[in-house]
């Protein structure tokens, strides 16, 4: 789950970091009244979940409270690739000298926590990853003994922070590191850290990941979700226990387990097809279930032909056709169905399908075919 | 033969009073797998499974009392961490997480725990293994399998049943299916598989299920290509997953344009692993 950039500053404000005194704000006259209340020069920065604000026009300087009513009356009428500006966040401006990267993320490959810092900050880090690995610092940090002051001053070191800005850097790097352990982030960033002319360090930006498998235990976290950023249809799968991901061919696929939901995915476009969506059902197929999955597909009016593809292990699909014939009666979906059923019971399944006219199919590519087939009739 | 489990492994099954765990328990039970204990804090005294199978209160007394020498956990994702932490300081040296859903952070507690104390993990959010006709340690249908010489291990769950079930029609059959997970940290990798494939006498061909998400199969490519004298076939689900979606499983995912199912299969095949266009393909690659 994405954070904003508001809220992941406040975060990280209650461990210790210095973040600048803006507030946020819904309509243009709010941002102005903030930005009379900071005096002097703000920025107007919208809060959309998506990179690229910047070079998209959506972080605007403002000289006085009316100019920034102005420009945040125009960001908050605009989208930033493809997602709607509901909020923008009024910040005073800072006197910058300089900017740097910091941030905790996973390494999977290390099985760790890296923290990286780099001098070349306020840019895309992966573009700095690409094109100059050498200018990011990392050091891994042990999951079970937690950052150790040596590391962020290696880190300081290595970007050659000046001396004078050491215990602070220090400071907001544990911070960062509690923010990213107590919240369970996948990613807890600062980019950038500014060095201001005034001498000191604040986190101008700032972006946190949560992990999903995490939020039971962070309610209030939980509570920050912004459902903008994905398709209804994915909101909607979600309430179901459903793991649906919105694709832009006309085959909706519906499978049980992930590895071949994305299989079946990629079966559909080896014969020529294009899947409409990821949809994993999970262990089982109980008829309420489908019956949610189906509706979730159908509400996409690209889809053509859905493809069931079911591997009955534990749950015999003879259960399996009979919670997909209840579920049939319930949506009544007027396109062409082709289902494979393989695994335990699966002839009686079968033919429970075909009596109730539905295509049949035997093997994985016989299904694709079919399915594909099906669409372009 | 086979690896990791066999007639002769003495199973404990952690959240053995739950739902899931009563369900399986009994399905393993019939499969043959030795259990010998469950454990549910607050149980402890208890008899399940027709008076079979004895409950603890913990995996220290179970093991003390019954010898186990694995275990398995059907607990929920709360309190799964807690129940792996629980049978690695009881000494259990072998232990298998079913559960889905386990946040990454305690992941790398665990994972890094356990290689401390030596123990190993296999899972989370996996099947488990199954050693046909000797033992069942998870939810593999045990009948969509017979005995072989073909060495399975895979990060999908029913896209291994299917390749369990495509080479049973054929008459094929394996040593052991390890299922390895979904989760981006996990206990057990392709490497550790490969290794021990590549050791047992009885394996002759080895079938590596992967899929988008990580650098595991790249690894596992270069193992091979160093490594391993046996023939692999692969498969690797995720050639039309868009980037930074989530594709079910918590590391499915290709993050900064890395990851892809197109990297994957050149690593492998520049390893000379033959790797299939979809599962059904699969039998035919390894005759």
């Amino acid at each position: 789950m994405k954070l904003h950039e508001y809220q992941s500053k406040q975060i990280f404000a209650r461990y210790g970091i210095p973040i600048p005194k803006g507030r946020v704000a819904s309509t243009a006259s709010e941002a102005r009244q903030i930005a009379e209340e900071l005096g002097g020069r703000v920025v107007v920065k919208s809060q959309v979940l998506v990179g690229g604000r910047g070079k998209a026009g959506g972080i605007r300087l403002a000289k006085s409270p009316k100019e920034a009513e102005e420009v945040a009356t125009q960001i908050l009428g605009m989208e930033i690739k493809g997602l709607p500006v509901r909020k923008v966040l009024v910040d005073p401006a800072a006197n910058i000298d300089q900017e740097i990267y910091l941030g905790i993320t996973n390494d999977r490959a290390a099985r760790r926590p890296v923290l990286m810092a780099s001098a070349a900050g306020g840019v895309d880090i992966e573009e700095v990853a690409r094109t100059h690995p050498e200018k990011i610092i990392k050091v891994h940090i042990d999951p079970l003994l937690g950052l150790r002051d040596y590391q962020a001053r290696d880190i300081a070191i290595g970007i050659d922070l000046p001396k004078e800005y050491w215990k602070q850097f220090i400071e907001i790097c544990h911070g960062l590191w509690r923010a990213y352990v107590e919240c369970d982030a996948t990613l807890a960033e600062i980019n950038p850290l500014v060095i201001l002319k005034e001498k000191s360090l604040l986190a101008v930006d700032g972006k946190m990941l949560i992990d999903d498998n995490a939020l039971f235990r962070h309610p209030d976290l939980a509570e920050m979700r912004d459902v903008d950023e994905e398709a209804p249809a994915e909101t909607e799968a979600r309430k179901y226990g459903l793991s649906f991901i919105k694709l832009d061919g006309n085959i909706g696929c519906m499978v049980n387990g992930a590895g071949l939901a994305m299989t079946t995915m990629d079966i559909v476009k080896l014969f020529g097809g294009e899947p409409a969506n990821f949809l994993d059902i999970g262990g089982g197929a109980s008829a309420e279930k489908v019956a949610a999955a189906l509706r979730i597909i159908l509400s996409d009016k690209n889809v053509k032909a859905i493809l069931f593809n079911v591997f009955g292990g534990i749950t015999r699909c003879d259960e399996v056709a009979k919670g997909i014939l209840a579920a049939m009666a319930e949506v009544q979906p007027n396109i062409p169905m082709v289902v494979r059923l393989v695994g335990t019971n699966a002839e009686e399944g079968r033919r429970l399908l075909a009596d109730a006219k539905m295509i049949t199919a035997e093997t994985l590519a016989d299904a694709a075919r079919k399915a594909v087939a099906a669409a372009q009739a | 033969m086979s690896i990791l489990v066999n007639k002769d492994t003495r199973l404990l099954v952690q959240g053995i009073t739950g739902n899931e765990g009563l369900f399986h328990s009994k399905q393993m039970l019939a499969y043959g797998t030795k259990i010998v204990a469950g454990v549910t804090p607050g149980k402890g005294g208890e008899w399940v499974l027709d008076g079979k199978v004895p409950v603890f209160d913990s995996c220290k007394a179970a093991v003390n009392a019954t010898g186990a020498n694995a275990s398995i956990i059907f607990v929920s994702a709360r309190f799964a961490p807690d129940a792996i932490f629980e049978a690695a300081d009881a000494g259990i040296p072998f232990i298998v997480c079913i559960t889905e859903g386990i946040p990454v952070q305690d992941m790398m507690r665990v994972r890094e725990y356990l290689d401390q104390k030596g123990a190993r993990l296999l899972g989370p959010n996996c099947p488990g293994l199954l050693t046909p006709g000797e033992a069942k340690v998870g939810i593999i249908p045990g009948d969509i399998a017979i005995p072989g010489n073909v060495g399975c291990v895979s990060r999908s769950g029913t896209l291994t049943y299917e390749v369990l079930y495509a080479l049973k029609l054929v008459g094929m059959g394996a040593t052991t299916c390890v299922g390895i997970g979904g989760d981006p940290i996990n206990g057990t990798n392709f490497i550790d598989c490969l290794r021990m494939f590549e050791d047992d006498p009885h394996t002759e061909k080895v079938v590596m299920i992967g899929e988008i998400g990580g650098t595991d199969e790249e690894k596992a490519a270069e193992f091979i290509a160093k490594h391993m004298t046996k023939p692999v076939v692969s498969f690797i689900a995720g050639q039309t997953a868009p980037p930074g979606k989530r594709m079910g499983h918590a590391g499915a995912i290709i993050e900064g344009g890395s990851g892809t199912a197109a990297e994957k299969i050149k690593a492998l095949e520049a390893a000379g692993v033959k790797v299939a266009r979809h599962p059904e393909e699969i039998p035919d690659l390894l005759k």
